[in-house]
C-alpha cells in the first residue's frame, strides 16, 4: 500500500530564491508528524505545496499513491487534505455555524437545483447538514456559540473553530500551521490535548508546523527539521533534540572551548 | 431557513396578476413608474448576487441588460405579425427567456476569463465590456444602429414586471440561504480559505456572474417591451452606475435593503421632476448625503444577514 503522503525531491524556486530544496517526506495513516525549523526555513511553503497553493518547480507529491502536484486546493480538499492557516482565516462575516456549514457542503448531495426547488430532498439534505455541523460543534464545545459571528470569538476559540471547519471536510490528513501561535500557556496545554484527541477520535494523520518546542516535542511521534529549505534531520523527538545539526540551526554553531 | 419561501413566491405572483387586472383604472404615469420599479428590483437584486453576496465588483450590468433587451425585442419584432393575439404571452415569454439566456451566455464568455482577476481589475474589465456591447448595438444595422429599435410590442405590464421581480428575489434569496449558497459568501469573505474548505472559487464566481447576467437580460427584455423603444444610449455606463448605487445604498449583500433602495431610487428622480434642470444635482446630493450618514448601506441593520 502506498504511504498516505509522499514528497519526493520536492523543490520550489521563486525567482532566484530556492525556498524548498529537494525535500523528501513520508507520512503513514494516523501518524502525527511535526515539521519544525527556524523562521523562514520553508515550513509554510511545504504546507502550501502539499495543499496545492503552490506547484513545485521539480519533484513529486503523492497522496495515497496519487500524484497531486498539479491539483488545485479545492480538489485536494476533496481528496482528503484539510488545513488551517498561520493567521486564522475564518469567514468573518458568517456565524460559527455557517463557517462549518460551508465546509460540510463538500459532501452534500443536494445542489443548486434543490436549493431553488426547495422540495423534500433539499429539506432532508439541509437537515443532515445541520445535524452534522451541530455534532461537530458540540464535540469541540462550540455549540453555544453557533449564532455568534465568527470574528467575535476569543482568539483560542477562533483557532478551534478553524480546526473544526477543517475537520468538517472529512480529511484523512490534517495540516495545522502554527496552531499555538499567539496562545497563552493554558491555551497551549489545551491545544496539545486537543490535537491528541482529534487524532484518536477522527483516526486521521496530522502534520504540524510549530515554533513552540513544548507543543511539538510533547505530542509528535516523528519530527522533521527544515533549515534554509533543506531537510537537515528527521527522527523521534529525542533523536532530533540531540542532533548537533538541529542545535546549530537553532542556536548557531557551538563556540570553541577555551582551555 | 424560510421554509415557506415557495408559498411567498406564489402569493407575490398572484398579487401582481390581480393588481394587473385592474391596471386600466390606474393613472398611466404611475403605472409606468410601478413597472420601472419592478424592472429595477430585478436589476438591483441580480447585481447584488454578484457585487454583494459573491463580492465581485461588476460595472457591466447595463451591458447584460442590453443583450437581453435587444435579443428579446428583435424576436418579438420578427414574430409579432405572424402569431395570433392569444399566442402573444407565449411569444413574450420565449423572447424574455431567450434574452436572459443570451445575456447568461455573454456573462459566461466574459466571466470565465475575467473572474480570475480581483477587485478593481474586474471592475475595469466589466466596464470596458459594457461599452463594447453598447458600441456593438450602436453600429449594427440589424439592431437599428444609432437610431435603435422602434415599434417593439407593448407587452410588459404590471403582472409581468412584478412576477418576474418576485421570481428574481426568490431565486437569489433561496440560493444564498442554502448550504450551496454559503459558498458565495465564503468566496466573498476569503477566497483562499474558501478553497481550503473545498469550494472552487472560480466556479462560484462564474455561477454568480451567469445567474446575475441572466436576470439582467430578463430585465432588459421587460424594459424593451415597456418603453417599446430601445436606443443604445440607454445602456451606457451611467445605467450600470445607477444599478450599482442601488446595491450600495441598500447595503451590499442585503436583499431586502437592495429592494427598498431600488424602489426609492426609481421614485426619487420622478418625484424631483418639479425641479427640472436641477433634478440630477439634487439626486446626486441626496446620494452623497445618504452615503455619508449611512456608509454601511441605508437598510443594513445589525444582523439582517441571517439565514
Amino acid at each position: 500500500m502506498p504511504p498516505l503522503l509522499q514528497l519526493d525531491q520536492v523543490t520550489i524556486r521563486f525567482g532566484g530564491l530556492t525556498a524548498v530544496s529537494a525535500v523528501d517526506l513520508q507520512m503513514g495513516d494516523r501518524e502525527l508528524v511535526g515539521l519544525i525549523g527556524p523562521n523562514g526555513a520553508g515550513k509554510t511553503t511545504v504546507f502550501n505545496l502539499v495543499t496545492g497553493v503552490y506547484q513545485p518547480t521539480s519533484g513529486s507529491i503523492a497522496f495515497g499513491g496519487r500524484p497531486t502536484e498539479k491539483m488545485k486546493p479545492h480538489q485536494l480538499v476533496a481528496l482528503g487534505i484539510a488545513r488551517t492557516f498561520q493567521n486564522i482565516r475564518l469567514f468573518g462575516s458568517m456565524t460559527v455555524f455557517d463557517n462549518v456549514r460551508t465546509a460540510v457542503q463538500l459532501h452534500r448531495t443536494h445542489g443548486i437545483v434543490n436549493a431553488l426547488w426547495r422540495g423534500r430532498a433539499f429539506r432532508n439534505g439541509e437537515q443532515a447538514v445541520t445535524d452534522q455541523v451541530m455534532g461537530l460543534l458540540e464535540i469541540f464545545d462550540l455549540g453555544k456559540f453557533r449564532d455568534a459571528p465568527a470574528r467575535s470569538l476569543p482568539y483560542g476559540k477562533q483557532r478551534r473553530l478553524e480546526i473544526v471547519r477543517a475537520l468538517a471536510t472529512k480529511p484523512k490528513l490534517l495540516l495545522l500551521d502554527e496552531p499555538a501561535a499567539g496562545m497563552n500557556p493554558t491555551e497551549k496545554a489545551d491545544l496539545r490535548k486537543l490535537i491528541a484527541f482529534i487524532k484518536e477520535k477522527f483516526q486521521i494523520a496530522v502534520l504540524l508546523v510549530e515554533h513552540d518546542m513544548q507543543v511539538v516535542m510533547g505530542i509528535c511521534e516523528r519530527i522533521a527539521v527544515l533549515d534554509y529549505g533543506v531537510k537537515i534531520a528527521e527522527g523521534t523527538p529525542e533523536q532530533v533534540r540531540s542532533n548537533p545539526k538541529v542545535i546549530e540551526a537553532y542556536l548557531g554553531e557551538e563556540p570553541p572551548r577555551h582551555a | 431557513m424560510h421554509s415557506g419561501a415557495k408559498r411567498w413566491l406564489l402569493a407575490a405572483i398572484a398579487v401582481s396578476i390581480t393588481v394587473s387586472l385592474f391596471s386600466a383604472h390606474f393613472n398611466r404615469y404611475y403605472l409606468g413608474v410601478a413597472i420601472d420599479i419592478g424592472i429595477n428590483i430585478i436589476l438591483a437584486v441580480s447585481l447584488n448576487l454578484i457585487n454583494g453576496h459573491a463580492g465581485q465588483f461588476s460595472l457591466g450590468h447595463a451591458g447584460f441588460m442590453a443583450v437581453g433587451g435587444y435579443t428579446a425585442a428583435k424576436l418579438s419584432l420578427i414574430l409579432q405579425g405572424q402569431v395570433p393575439p392569444w399566442a402573444q404571452p407565449a411569444v413574450f415569454c420565449v423572447a424574455l427567456m431567450l434574452g436572459g439566456l443570451m445575456a447568461a451566455i455573454t456573462g459566461l464568455a466574459v466571466g470565465v476569463p475575467t473572474l480570475r482577476l480581483r477587485g478593481d481589475y474586474l471592475a475595469i474589465v466589466t466596464l470596458g465590456f459594457g461599452e463594447i456591447i453598447r458600441v456593438y448595438f450602436q453600429t449594427t444595422e440589424t439592431f437599428g444602429a444609432a437610431t435603435g429599435l422602434i415599434g417593439i410590442p407593448h407587452w410588459t405590464d404590471f403582472a409581468w414586471a412584478w412576477s418576474l421581480a418576485a421570481v428574481t428575489v426568490f431565486v437569489v434569496a433561496s440560493l444564498v440561504n442554502s448550504t450551496y449558497g454559503r459558498g458565495f459568501i465564503a468566496v466573498h469573505d476569503d477566497e483562499v480559505a474558501a478553497g481550503a474548505t473545498g469550494i472552487n472559487p472560480v466556479r462560484y464566481k462564474v455561477t454568480a456572474f451567469v445567474i446575475g447576467a441572466f436576470f439582467a437580460g430578463i430585465a432588459g427584455g421587460l424594459y424593451a417591451h415597456h418603453k417599446s423603444f430601445l436606443s443604445p444610449t440607454g445602456f451606457d455606463f451611467m445605467k450600470s452606475i445607477d444599478i450599482v448605487v442601488m446595491v450600495i445604498l441598500g447595503g451590499m449583500g442585503r436583499t431586502a435593503g437592495v429592494i427598498i433602495a431600488a424602489v426609492l431610487l426609481t421614485i426619487l428622480p420622478e418625484a424631483l421632476r418639479g425641479f427640472a434642470d436641477y433634478r440630477m444635482i439634487i439626486y446626486s446630493l441626496l446620494i452623497i448625503i445618504l452615503m455619508i450618514v449611512r456608509p454601511q448601506g441605508l437598510f443594513a441593520f445589525g444582523k439582517t444577514k441571517e439565514s
